[in-house]
């Protein structure tokens, strides 16, 4: 059916490129900005006369850069806090979503459970009382206060469980009729069957673990154990709060900062992420819908 | 795959290697989860006490409910929870509008292949941190940034977005937006796939224009995800996004922009009030436990939401 269209209709094509280009041209242009301020030089930056585009480009902020010590140690940190996090939450993950996954009538306390881990996403002791905690641990300091308080994500479990539900049934049934233990089932059968979902939940876990901030801020005290987004936290409160810095600070900060060399720390911690990203998109969408729907 | 008769499925009884595995499986997960958050939870008690770290919780002095009562004598308290909810509230406002719009637009793009890039363009800002993001929009709203530079072209005084009380909040919201809506809209755009192409065929066919088509069909369409979608919000009510605060507030707009997480983090750890941070604290999670209970309830009775 060939319609002509109609001047409204042109106005509405119209319009809707012109605003989603806009909206997704806003996304990218504070990126852009970084990373022109990152590639520009100092005095054209510290002028603030930076837009878009280098100005008299140069790459000495990322010479400096290979120079800073603790920029590289925190990176290191951060990597290993992925791993080590990351691979805790993808087994811990997988293990508690098969079992729940499966119906009343299998694991009759299955319920019970997702109350129970409901019931940790809502309620929760708090930012003093899991200080505490981690204090009486003697966790302070050290890789696992970063790591095992945020085990079991919980969010994850659920996406998960609901992918592993929507198996058909009969796969559990037939190998179960076969003799293979639920073991064997879950690694063999199901896992396979899992993977872009698992892929999906793990790669939410890892961009977590690489952005989270707050935990270094708390937890750890040596500046040689901190990951790298508290480093670049702390880099840019001290540069923002000189009001409470004495007269002394406020001159070794404008002596080592400067605004080329922040963006081009900024811009490499993005790094990681927008390479992950395009993995993500690929998977987080469809992980999304399935981890909607509800059985 | 062999189909299996419901009548061979195997006979249940009461405890089988089966459900033992399934809670050996559980078995490492529920220990940290009990460790981690469920002991945090006596941990609460403190603020019914007049906690000292060296007597420990258990030897501390019981003080009732005095933290509670001495925490609304404090101006600062009935302030930041202001602020809070201002904050949230429009946050939840703008982040369901603009997301709505946002999918609405994009379902009128027919070119594939750029309705493709556009949504992989507007999902990014989402997965990066407020660290990194406080940095960028701090060096783009200082007097010498950009933002500024566009103002002063156009012949208006420069302004410090991020140290004034009219400004902050305003500033809080739009990049709270702007890194959200691309991913907000994620649940809108999947509702619209589900819409029935032969509705839009039927209305052409009776003359509708695309904009009436967009206003009748498309629009009501995305009314039941909206419902759910505020309705599910609700119990962010007290969260205003501590992240995003803590990394471009400063002294000078505490006035406006301190929020309960924040002020908790400050009294708390900073000024070691162990106490007194965490009885305001456990007000917000029991005041927030109760908003998420009524919209959970809510968005099952009416948009048969199901949170497992």
């Amino acid at each position: 059916m060939v319609r002509s269209k109609s001047i409204s209709d042109h106005v509405i094509d119209i319009i809707s490129y012109i605003v989603v280009t806009i909206m997704a041209v806003s996304c990218i242009l504070p990126i852009l900005n970084t990373v022109a301020i990152s590639f520009s030089d100092k005095s054209a930056a510290q002028a603030g006369i930076v837009n878009f585009w280098p100005v008299d480009f140069t790459l000495s902020s990322y010479q400096e850069l290979l120079r800073d010590d603790l920029f590289f140690t925190s990176f290191r940190n951060s990597v290993i806090r992925v791993i080590v996090g990351g691979l805790i939450n993808l087994v811990l993950t997988v293990l508690m979503a098969y079992p729940l996954s499966k119906s009343k009538r299998y694991f009759p306390q299955r319920n019970m459970y997702m109350w129970f881990l409901v019931f940790t996403m809502l309620f929760n002791g708090g930012l003093i009382p899991t200080y505490i905690l981690i204090n009486n641990l003697h966790m302070l300091d050290t890789i696992w206060a970063l790591v095992l308080p945020g085990a079991v994500p919980v969010f994850n479990v659920i996406i998960l469980m609901n992918f592993f539900k929507n198996l058909p049934d009969e796969l559990d049934e037939a190998a179960r009729i076969d003799g293979a233990n639920p073991w064997i089932i879950m690694i063999r059968i199901f896992i396979p069957l899992a993977v872009p979902s698992i892929a999906t939940v793990t790669l939410f876990s890892i961009v977590n673990h690489w952005n989270a901030f707050f935990d270094g801020i708390i937890y750890i005290n040596s500046s040689s154990k901190i990951p790298l987004q508290t480093y670049i936290q702390q880099l840019v409160v001290e540069i923002r709060d000189t009001s409470m810095l004495t007269p002394e600070e406020i001159l070794r900060i404008s002596e080592v900062s400067s605004r080329t060399f922040n963006a081009a720390k900024v811009f490499v911690t993005m790094v990681p992420v927008l390479i992950v990203y395009p993995f993500l998109q690929k998977y987080f969408v469809t992980g999304l819908v399935m981890g909607s729907v509800k059985g | 795959m062999t189909a299996v008769n419901k009548k061979n499925k195997p006979k249940r009884q009461g405890f089988t290697f089966e459900v033992l595995s399934y809670h050996i499986m559980l078995l490492p997960g529920m220990i940290l989860l009990i460790i981690f958050s469920i002991i945090p939870l006596f941990g609460l008690l403190i603020a019914f006490e007049e906690y000292v770290p060296a007597k420990g919780i258990l030897g501390s002095k019981w003080v009732g409910l005095e933290n509670f009562s001495y925490m609304f004598l404090i101006p600062d308290t009935i302030q930041v929870i202001k602020n809070t909810i201002i904050i949230a509230v429009a946050k939840i406002i703008a982040g369901i509008f603009i997301p709505v719009i946002f999918a609405l637009l994009l379902n009128e793009v027919r070119n594939r292949f750029y309705k493709r890039l556009i949504q992989t363009v507007v999902y990014m800002p989402y997965f990066l941190s407020w660290v990194i993001l406080g940095s960028v929009f701090s060096t783009m709203l200082s007097l010498d940034g950009i933002i500024n530079n566009f103002i002063q072209a156009i012949g208006i005084e420069p302004i410090m977005f991020l140290g004034s009380n009219t400004w902050f909040r305003p500033v809080i919201v739009i990049t709270d937006v702007w890194k959200n809506f691309g991913y907000g809209a994620i649940v809108y755009l999947a509702a619209l796939t589900s819409v029935d192409a032969n509705l839009y065929e039927a209305a052409a066919i009776d003359g509708a224009s695309r904009f009436k088509q967009l206003l009748h069909i498309t629009l009501p369409a995305l009314v039941p995800t909206i419902v759910l979608m505020t309705t599910l919000s609700l119990g962010n009510v007290l969260n205003a996004g501590f992240d995003q605060i803590f990394n471009l507030y400063n002294p000078l707009v505490y006035e406006t922009g301190d929020i309960i997480d924040t002020y908790v983090y400050r009294m708390g750890l900073v000024d070691l009030q162990f106490s007194l941070g965490t009885a305001v604290g456990l007000m917000k999670s029991v005041v927030s436990f109760g908003l998420i209970t009524i919209s959970y309830f809510l968005a099952n009775r009416f948009a048969g939401y199901k949170i497992f």
